[in-house]
C-alpha cells in the first residue's frame, strides 16, 4: 500500500534516495559534467533556458543533470527557482538587427541583404545514424567565415514593409510590458502577453498547433520571411547612472513569418506576420511560435476564429508544460475520498435499479 | 518587517519573499470582503508540482508564522505521502510547530476533507483547489464564467443538478458539489465529499481557498452562510454507510473502504485520522 496508515515519511526518503541512486547510473562509468552538458548536448540546455524563462546556461545544465535528462523536469526546476530570484529591472528591448549571425534565411526571396547564411544546421543532414561516433566524437574544428559584427543585419520584414506590401510592427509604447509571471492572466490577452506565453510555451504543444493551422485548422498562408540565429546584447539602464550600458551578450533565434491576408473592405490586401522568438538556437520553437502567434491574431484581424490555434482562451490557458505536467500527474494522489463518495452512489443506484428490473419481472 | 530568516539555505522565511506574501495576503483580504468571489492572484511556481497543493501551500506560506502550529491532511489523513511531503516542507522553511491534532493546530491545510472535530474561532482552515470555478466543465471559458458570476446567472447549474435528477432519480453528483456563499456568490467547496459540505455552512473558523495553477484565491469568513444546492422536492443530503469504523466504531464519521483481501473482503474505517484515534485512546481509557 503506498499510503501507509503511518510511515508515509519514511517512504518519501528512501524514495528520494532511490532517485539520487537512480540518477547517478552505474558507478563505473564517468559523471556528466555540467560544462559536457552545455557544450555537447546545447540544444537542451537551449530549450529549458527559453521554456524556463531563465537564460543561464550552467544552471540549466544542473537542471537537465538533475532531472536525468527529462528536459519538463528540468524546466519545472529552473522555473522554480527562477521564481525567488530578486528583480532588478527590465532591460531595453533587444534589437535583433545587431545580431552577430550565424545563421540567417528567408524563403520568400531567393536573395536578400547580408544574404543567406546557411550555418550550423540539421536541415540537411542526412538522418542516417552515424556510427562513428559510438567509438568517437572528436572531430578537427570546421572552416567559418570571418563575421563582421559592426555590420547591421536589416530584416527582410523591414525591407518588404517599405513599401507597404507588409504590416509594419507593433507601434513601440514605451510601457513596460506585462511580466506574466508576476500577475494572473486576463482575458483577452494582450499581444505582448500572448507572446510571452507563446514563449514559455510547451514546445510540442505550439508544434502541433502549428501543425493543424497548415492542415486546415485556421489556415493563414505562412511563409518564413526569415529566421535568425545568433548573439544579440542586452542593454540596461541602471538609475544610478541614467544611461543605457551593455550587461550581456545572449544567443536568440528570431522568426519573422509572413502571412497571406486578403484585405477588407477599408484596408487594402496587405501581407501580416507573425513572430517567434527563443533562448539559444531553436528554430522549431520559433516558427511553431510564429504560426500559433498569427492564428491568435484572427479576431484582431476580422478572421473567422473557429479552430483551437485561433482559441486565445484554449491555447494560453494549455500551453504551459510544467502546469500541464503537475495536473495531468496529480492524478497520482490519492483520491480515494472523492472515490469512496462515488462508490456509496453507485452502489445506491445499482440497487434502485436492480430492486426496480426485480419488481418488473415478478 | 521583511524576515530575513536563513532556514532552508538562501530562502526566505516560508520560502515565498515579502513582496509576493503581501500581495497573497491583499488578495486574500479582498476575497475575505467578497465571501466566494474568485480573487486573481498573481500565482508563484512553487518547489511543487501544480495540481498537488501549490495553491494552498502559497496561502498557508503568506499567513504563517512562528507561533502558529500547522496540521497538514490529504484524504482527512496526515500521514498520506503528499500531506507529509508539504508539512515537512513548512517545517524546513518555516520553522513551525507541526501537529496532527485538528484541536492544537492554528492552520490547518487540508486536500479534500474538512477534519470532523468541530473547528474553533481563530483557526484557519486552508484548501487545495484544483479548479476553482464551479461552473468550469459546465462553461469552459473564463470569459464566460466571469460574466454569469456578474450576473448571479447560475441557471445552468440547476439544470445540470435537474438533468441528473431526470436520469437517475436524484441528484448524483458526490464531490466538489456546489455551494452558494453568502446567497451570492457560487462557489466550488474543492473536490470534499459532499459529507463535508455542511460543515462549512457558519462555520467559526476561517476557510481560505487557493488555486495555485489556476491563480485563484476566494474565501468563507468566520460564520458564513454557506448552501449546499438543492431543490424543495429534492433536499440536499449527504453520504451515508449502512458500517461504522472498524477501528473507533464511529457511525458519524466519513469512511474510508479498504479491501483486505484478495477475495475483496471490505473494511471501513474513518477517513479521519485523527478524530479515529482520539476515539480510540477516549474509549481505551
Amino acid at each position: 500500500m503506498y499510503v501507509a496508515v503511518k510511515g508515509g515519511e519514511t517512504a518519501i526518503e528512501h524514495s528520494l534516495e532511490l532517485l539520487a541512486d537512480r540518477r547517478r547510473g552505474a558507478r563505473d562509468i564517468p559523471e556528466v559534467s555540467l560544462q559536457q552538458i552545455d557544450e555537447q548536448l546545447s540544444l537542451a540546455v537551449d530549450r529549458v533556458m527559453t521554456e524556463g524563462s531563465c537564460y543561464d546556461r550552467e544552471l540549466a545544465a544542473l537542471a537537465i543533470k538533475q532531472a536525468r535528462g527529462d528536459l519538463v523536469e528540468a524546466i519545472f526546476l529552473l522555473r522554480a527557482y527562477r521564481t525567488t530570484l530578486p528583480r532588478f529591472g527590465d532591460t531595453l528591448p533587444i534589437d535583433t538587427s545587431r545580431m552577430v549571425a550565424e545563421r540567417r534565411i528567408s524563403s520568400t526571396f531567393k536573395d536578400v541583404p547580408g544574404g543567406q547564411v546557411l550555418g550550423p544546421t540539421f536541415d540537411y543532414t542526412h538522418r542516417l545514424l552515424d556510427f562513428a561516433l559510438m567509438a568517437n566524437g572528436e572531430r578537427p574544428a570546421a572552416p567559418t567565415a570571418p563575421v563582421d559584427a559592426a555590420r547591421d543585419l536589416p530584416r527582410v520584414g523591414d525591407i518588404l514593409e517599405r513599401g507597404g506590401m507588409l504590416e509594419p510592427p507593433p507601434e513601440e509604447t514605451g510601457a513596460p510590458a506585462q511580466d506574466i509571471t508576476r500577475t494572473p492572466l486576463t482575458l483577452p490577452a494582450a499581444r505582448p502577453v500572448r507572446l510571452q506565453n507563446l514563449a514559455r510555451g510547451d514546445e510540442g504543444f505550439l508544434l502541433a498547433l502549428a501543425y493543424s493551422t497548415q492542415r486546415g485548422y485556421g489556415n493563414n498562408h505562412p511563409f518564413v520571411g526569415e529566421i535568425r540565429f545568433g548573439a544579440v546584447p542586452v542593454s540596461f539602464v541602471p538609475e544610478e547612472l541614467g544611461f543605457a550600458i551593455e550587461i550581456a551578450e545572449i544567443d536568440v533565434t528570431e522568426c519573422d513569418m509572413v502571412n497571406q491576408f486578403a484585405g477588407s473592405h477599408d484596408v487594402p490586401p496587405q501581407f501580416t506576420r507573425g513572430y517567434g522568438l527563443a533562448f539559444g538556437h531553436a528554430e522549431r520553437k520559433a516558427m511553431a511560435m510564429a504560426l500559433v502567434d498569427r492564428a491568435l491574431r484572427a479576431q484582431e484581424l476580422s478572421e473567422n476564429a473557429t479552430s483551437p490555434a485561433q482559441d486565445e482562451e484554449f491555447v494560453l490557458a494549455h500551453s504551459d508544460s510544467v502546469e500541464a505536467s503537475g495536473f495531468v500527474q496529480h492524478l497520482k494522489l490519492p483520491h480515494y475520498v472523492d472515490f469512496q463518495s462515488e462508490l456509496v452512489v453507485v452502489r445506491m443506484l445499482r440497487a434502485e435499479v436492480e430492486a426496480r428490473l426485480q419488481q418488473a419481472a415478478e | 518587517m521583511p524576515d530575513s530568516h536563513q532556514e532552508g539555505g538562501a530562502y526566505n522565511y516560508a520560502y515565498l519573499d515579502e513582496q509576493t506574501k503581501r500581495m497573497i495576503r491583499r488578495a486574500i483580504l479582498k476575497a475575505v470582503a467578497v465571501p466566494g468571489y474568485q480573487v486573481p492572484f498573481g500565482g508563484r511556481e512553487m518547489p511543487l508540482p501544480y495540481g498537488w497543493g501549490t495553491g494552498g501551500i502559497q496561502v498557508t506560506a503568506a499567513i504563517i508564522g512562528r507561533d502558529d502550529t500547522l496540521k497538514v491532511i490529504d484524504q482527512g489523513a496526515d500521514d498520506t505521502t503528499n500531506a507529509v511531503s508539504i508539512r515537512r516542507f513548512f517545517a524546513r522553511v518555516a520553522d513551525v510547530a507541526t501537529t496532527t491534532r485538528t484541536d492544537e493546530a492554528t492552520v490547518i491545510q487540508t486536500r479534500h476533507r474538512v477534519p470532523e472535530t468541530p473547528l474553533k474561532e481563530g483557526q484557519v482552515l486552508v484548501f487545495q483547489v484544483p479548479i476553482p470555478e464551479p461552473l468550469r466543465m459546465l462553461e469552459p471559458r473564463e470569459t464566460e464564467t466571469r460574466t454569469l458570476h456578474a450576473l448571479s446567472e447560475y441557471g445552468v447549474m440547476q439544470v445540470s443538478l435537474y438533468e441528473s435528477i431526470a436520469r437517475h432519480g436524484r441528484i448524483a453528483k458526490t464531490y466538489n458539489y456546489p455551494v452558494l456563499v453568502n446567497g451570492r456568490y457560487m462557489m466550488s467547496p474543492s473536490p470534499i465529499p459532499k459529507f463535508d459540505n455542511p460543515k462549512l455552512d457558519r462555520n467559526p473558523a476561517l476557510q481560505l481557498y487557493g488555486a495555485g495553477r489556476e491563480k485563484r484565491i476566494y474565501a468563507v469568513p468566520p460564520y458564513t452562510p454557506v448552501k449546499s444546492l438543492d431543490f424543495d422536492d429534492h433536499p440536499f443530503e449527504i453520504e451515508r454507510w449502512t458500517e461504522c469504523c472498524a477501528l473507533c466504531g464511529s457511525r458519524e464519521s466519513f469512511l474510508d473502504e479498504m479491501i483486505v483481501d484478495d477475495a475483496g473482503k471490505r473494511l471501513f474505517v474513518c477517513s479521519d485520522t485523527d478524530y479515529c484515534r482520539e476515539r480510540q485512546e477516549k474509549s481505551g481509557a
